[in-house]
């Protein structure tokens, strides 16, 4: 695949570590992107301030303009290390922004570069109702005929209402390892006992909430590498490809169906493991040690 | 306040409404007409069989009754908590619910919510927080994480805390706090059906199908800075 970034692919990258500003870098053709927003034109949280917590001018977002393989796309770039790219009044506000300025103006899609443990507790009500207002604005802007495609591959991956919102975009990218859930396994841990979900337990937590996982169950749309340039491709291929549809009824009934038949085939499971082998696959112990491309296949066999 | 009571107040024109555990669901009348009416009860811990089974009877409303009017009752202690849940995805059945209430909506269904107990975080996202307006009985209790809790995780001193949530409404719980940030529309001291009525009346008369919250907190000074922002956007 032609790429228009050359830096990206220059030197091996890791997308889990990188920051919020590197991602959307690699991600962009290159010297593509305009900040929308930017540091100089906004001001910390006065909520964290109140509780003398040090802000950041950016408030843990980045959102902007810029081009995907020459195609005009918006974007929106969390930053895990950050509050845990948490979602607070002015971080929720830029991105309800953003997504209302993509309905106005028509970008061929939005990326949203998520990577969040949901609701920043400091500001639990400004940030519960902001992401009410994101889920809404998603839905406002996919019915505007803009996919938002949603890219899971950062430290803090996709949790509690940031789930939710990562769950309500046209198709989600994701890597290995990133992670895409309600409940953090240490809140589970926390509330119901080590026995229910041990959260040290790394390759539990991966084969319940991991992408791999997620993409075998046909919750995301694609399965990459942690690389932006694995992440700059998949993205690319799926506008290309574009398959989206505005959730209309017909589509809201097939993905009820969906889940409904899979409730009752995989109730009472606990375990990737399990869920793997009841999908068909032969050796599912061998599903953590399988590179992506193989299990891309693996999984297009599963649901052709 | 039992939910049968509940029911009585707010539709005493009459209502079928089928209590099944935790979930609800039925039709009542009003004076604009059928209603359907659906939701939870006794504090449910939102799980995928129940977030299906609501999400099923907005879809067979939109189906069935076009326009028909949906009214959410709201009473979660929020997402259910438990491996099993997630290993399927909770995120996306939840998701998904709030998916199809956008969807009535689109199709030209008003929709209204009250809590009538508990409405906490993702349970409230699903569905409460997705109503064109949404409204909370003053006994009920509307929350992310109670004070103690937050706390702890935070690591700021309680007595800070509840100091400064007697002026600030952006982290304490309380159905007002979310009424002055524009997120519900108004409080009532009990279940009315004239309360109800003129609320349905109103957004019937109305049909607005855009989200109107950031400015309402604006209006009522509880959330200043958000609306601010979204306009300097679209204004860069």
């Amino acid at each position: 695949m032609t790429t228009e970034n050359g830096s990206a692919r220059s030197l091996r990258h890791s997308y889990f570590e990188a920051t919020a500003r590197q991602r959307l870098s690699w991600l962009l053709d290159e010297g593509s992107f305009r900040e929308l927003l930017s540091p100089t034109e906004s001001s910390p949280s006065t909520h964290l301030a109140a509780l003398d917590i040090p802000g950041a001018f950016d408030d843990g977002v980045v959102i902007g303009e810029g081009a995907l393989n020459k195609k005009p796309v918006f974007i929106i770039s969390q930053e895990g290390q950050f509050m845990g790219g948490s979602v607070g009044e002015i971080h929720g506000a830029k991105i309800v922004g953003l997504l209302r300025r993509a309905q106005r103006d028509k970008p061929s899609a939005v990326l949203f570069l998520v990577d969040s443990g949901g609701v920043r507790l400091h500001e639990a009500n400004a940030g519960l109702i902001a992401i009410s207002e994101i889920m809404r604005a998603i839905l406002d802007t996919r019915a505007a005929g803009i996919p938002v495609v949603a890219l899971v591959g950062g430290s803090c991956g996709a949790f509690g209402g940031m789930g939710i919102v990562t769950c309500l975009c046209s198709a989600i990218v994701i890597s290995e390892e990133g992670r895409l859930a309600l409940s953090g396994p240490e809140v589970i841990e926390t509330v119901a006992g080590v026995e229910e979900f041990d959260s040290r337990d790394r390759a539990l937590v991966w084969r319940v909430t991991g992408g791999k996982h997620r993409y075998l169950m046909n919750d995301c749309a694609a399965l990459v590498e942690d690389n932006p340039v694995a992440f700059r491709d998949a993205a690319t291929q799926l506008l290309a490809d574009n398959a989206f549809a505005p959730p209309g009824l017909a589509a809201q009934q097939k993905n009820q169906s969906r889940l409904q038949a899979r409730l009752e085939k995989f109730k009472d499971m606990r375990d990737g493991l399990q869920v793997w082998q009841a999908l068909g696959i032969q050796d599912p112990a061998a599903i953590p040690m399988m590179n992506c491309a193989d299990l891309t296949r693996l999984q297009k066999e599963l649901y052709t | 306040m039992n939910l049968t009571s509940i029911l009585d107040s707010l539709f005493p024109a009459g209502h079928q409404v089928r209590i099944d555990g935790h979930q609800l669901a039925g039709t009542a009348s009003t004076a604009a007409g059928e209603v359907t009416v659906l939701g939870t009860t006794d504090g449910a811990a939102i799980d995928h069989k129940i977030a299906l089974y609501l999400a099923q009877q907005i879809l067979t409303t939109i189906q069935a009754h076009p326009r028909r009017p949906l009214i959410f009752l709201v009473d979660t202690q929020g997402q259910a908590l438990s491996r099993a849940q997630e290993l399927l995805c909770l995120n996306g059945s939840l998701a998904h619910l709030a998916a199809c209430v956008d969807l009535a909506r689109r199709l030209g269904h008003v929709s209204l919510s009250l809590v009538t107990g508990e409405a906490v975080s993702g349970g409230y996202l699903s569905f409460g927080l997705m109503a064109d307006r949404a409204y909370a009985l003053a006994s009920s209790q509307v929350r992310v994480m109670d004070l103690k809790a937050m706390a702890r995780v935070t690591k700021i001193d309680h007595a800070k805390l509840v100091e400064l949530s007697a002026s600030a409404p952006t982290f304490a719980p309380g159905a007002e706090n979310y009424q002055r940030m524009g997120a519900i529309e108004d409080i009532w001291q009990a279940p009315s059906a004239t309360q109800l009525e003129a609320a349905l009346a109103q957004l019937l008369k109305t049909q607005v199908g855009t989200d109107l919250r950031m400015q309402a907190g604006q209006d009522s000074t509880g959330r200043v800075l958000a609306a601010r922002i979204v306009d300097q956007i679209l204004a860069a």
